[in-house]
């Protein structure tokens, strides 16, 4: 009797879980900030001790101090889970800033380049006549925006139809094949595009030529698959009850894609083709091929050479007259108007999609 | 208005799966017949065989007659479009059209169609079809507003003012009320009383008091086990079903006792 008592009781001294407590420790919130000082401090000192001062040396080195010293501090204070949660934000900030910090050099140093030419003159002349200073862009900003225009012209149909197609009557081999090709097509290297546009120009035109519309042809090559892809994964979205609720009500299939489906997706449609044309706006292999370069305005893109962006800054760098500067400065600023063209785009895009969002209210 | 449905040896498969095996009955015009029976014994894909909806899902098909007053709907030449557009439906889950008014959404059977109505006429088909669904009242003063700002229960009645405004036959209703609170399920089961008047409705529940309540006829469907299919055990007067039915199975499904 008495054993079986004492036995329980050891048992359940033995089997008694800790009282958890809701309470713990928590390093005070400035505490991150006074570490993340303190490294730089300590590194900063360090390495002008040893004489192997630098900035860059400095900002790795003390970011990686700061990303032990807080794990151990927080280990010993606040425990593990706390400890792995600091740990894991850090790493996650200090990606984010690894992946922007290409993107703030480019937009500094595209902008801090470029505005010395962004003025008046580059917008209304061509470099029809010009060496040296003067001159400007004029031309290629029309030759861009009329061979991307007809590019997502021809673009657009093809690909809206092709995802339309694949998501609501595509079943088998058929649909099978397009995807795969689809997918190749997404990885095509644009010099390919061009040089098949190339290719395709010289059966009907003889070797040499150099078209506009080429270069149309070869953009609308790389943006049909971008085009299919994200109206597929929009069309994709729609829930099968809507396209039902349709057919329930003695809707045809077509009338029910017409009227139900793309209506209810056309945000997403939307502002994932201007993300298409954003894309290859900027393309340069294939039209330095087939669109070539001219030094004045052309407005026909079925006739003769025409001018672009992308290939304007691209051969005033790249073979730049004497002097140079004047010639440097033309192809930085025609890189800030790209990137203005492009982030307009991509405004449009989210303007569209807001304007064309299902309201809820 | 209101037509009689006949199934006549109905099998009903998804791909080379037999999933409802056999089915015969008879649904009487201007009566509410309710289905019931545990999940997955084919009740639900039986309903959507009725229009047709069935066969929207790849690979499905049925065999056997199914006749809408004597004419078959699964004859040749018949098109599914004109079946459903006599056949009616709301579903399990309420789905307005998310990019329409209220006002659209109701009369989306005639929009979808291209069917031009003049302004009063529709005006006057949407009130009619509103206040058939005993939604009027609340929604009048914003029938420009989406219909997808509706509560549950409100945009349930939506779509049931949607199906009965392009004037079906029959009205088939899918658990419509098993997303619902039980003051909107009450609603609904008003409603339901009052379209009888019109309409031939078919209901699926899972809810054996709703059957109780709302049906003149109750059709029971039972599985003997996952895989097999799923088969109709007995369809007779509500009463009689929910009192003294003939099958052992009835019996043990509608007191509760069953598996």
């Amino acid at each position: 009797m008495s054993i079986d008592t004492e036995r329980q009781q050891s048992g359940a001294e033995v089997t008694a879980p800790p009282v958890p407590s809701l309470v713990r420790a928590e390093l005070p919130t400035w505490a991150p900030w006074a570490v993340l000082g303190g490294s730089f401090v300590v590194i900063g000192a360090l390495l002008a001790a040893t004489g192997g001062f630098s900035i860059g040396m400095l900002v790795v080195a003390s970011a990686v101090v700061y990303a032990v010293a807080t794990y151990v501090l927080s280990r010993v204070v606040e425990g593990g889970r706390k400890a792995a949660d600091r740990l894991v934000t850090i790493v996650v900030t200090l990606a984010f800033l690894i992946a922007l910090a290409p993107l703030v050099s480019v937009v500094v140093t595209v902008v801090g380049n470029g505005l010395a030419r962004f003025d008046v003159e580059f917008f209304n002349s061509s470099m029809r006549g010009v060496i040296g200073a003067g001159g400007g862009g004029y031309h290629a900003i029309v030759g861009t925006l009329i061979i991307t225009a007809l590019a997502a012209v021809m673009s657009i149909p093809v690909g809206l139809l092709t995802a339309v197609y694949l998501v609501e009557y595509g079943k088998g081999r058929l649909a099978r094949a397009i995807t795969f090709f689809v997918d190749v097509m997404t990885g095509i290297p644009s010099i390919v595009a061009g040089l098949f546009a190339f290719a395709l120009f010289a059966l009907f035109f003889g070797p040499g030529v150099r078209l506009g519309f080429a270069g149309s042809v070869a953009l609308s090559v790389l943006m049909i698959p971008v085009v299919v892809r994200a109206t597929e994964e929009m069309l994709k979205i729609v829930p099968n009850e809507l396209r039902e609720a349709a057919f329930a009500l003695g809707t045809p299939k077509w009338r029910t894609i017409m009227k139900v489906v793309i209506p209810t997706s056309i945000a997403g449609i939307a502002s994932g083709v201007t993300l298409a044309i954003a894309r290859v706006i900027g393309e340069t292999a294939p039209l330095l091929i087939v669109a070539g370069l001219t030094t004045g305005l052309n407005f026909n893109p079925f006739e003769g050479r025409m001018a672009t962006l992308p290939v304007f800054a691209y051969t005033s760098y790249a073979a730049p007259g004497v002097p140079r500067e004047p010639y440097l400065d033309r192809a930085w600023t025609a890189a800030l108007v790209l990137i203005i063209i492009v982030l307009v785009l991509n405004l449009v895009a989210r303007l569209i999609a807001r304007l064309f969002a299902p309201k809820t209210r | 208005m209101g037509k009689a449905i006949d199934a006549k040896n109905l099998n009903i498969y998804y791909g080379s799966f037999l999933a409802v095996e056999g089915v015969s009955m008879s649904i009487r015009p201007q009566t509410v017949t309710a289905l019931i029976g545990p999940s997955g014994c084919g009740k639900s894909t039986f309903l959507r065989s009725i229009n047709r909806m069935h066969e929207v899902i790849p690979g499905a098909r049925v065999e056997g007659r199914l006749e809408l007053d004597g004419k078959d709907l699964y004859g040749p030449g018949i098109d599914p479009v004109g079946v459903r557009r006599q056949i009616g439906m709301v579903f399990q889950r309420p789905n307005p059209f998310p990019t329409m008014s209220i006002y659209d959404n109701v009369i989306a059977g005639q929009r979808l169609n291209n069917k031009k109505m003049k302004k009063d006429a529709t005006d006057t088909l949407v009130e009619q079809s509103l206040r058939g669904a005993n939604l009027w009242n609340e929604v009048k003063d914003r029938l420009d507003k989406p219909g997808s700002g509706l509560s549950g229960g409100q945009q349930q009645r939506l779509c049931i003012a949607r199906a009965i405004a392009v004037q079906p036959d029959v009205l088939l209703m899918d658990e419509p009320c098993s997303a619902l609170d039980p003051i909107s399920t009450l609603a609904i089961e008003d409603l339901i009383n009052e379209l009888k008047m019109d309409y031939t409705i078919v209901i699926v529940t899972h809810n054996m008091q709703q059957a109780a309540r709302v049906s003149d006829y109750t059709g029971f469907f039972n599985i003997e086990g996952t895989g097999k299919p799923g088969h109709l055990v007995e369809m007779d007067e509500t009463k009689t079903i929910f009192s003294q039915p003939k099958e052992k199975a009835t019996e043990d499904y509608v007191s509760g006792r069953f598996g």
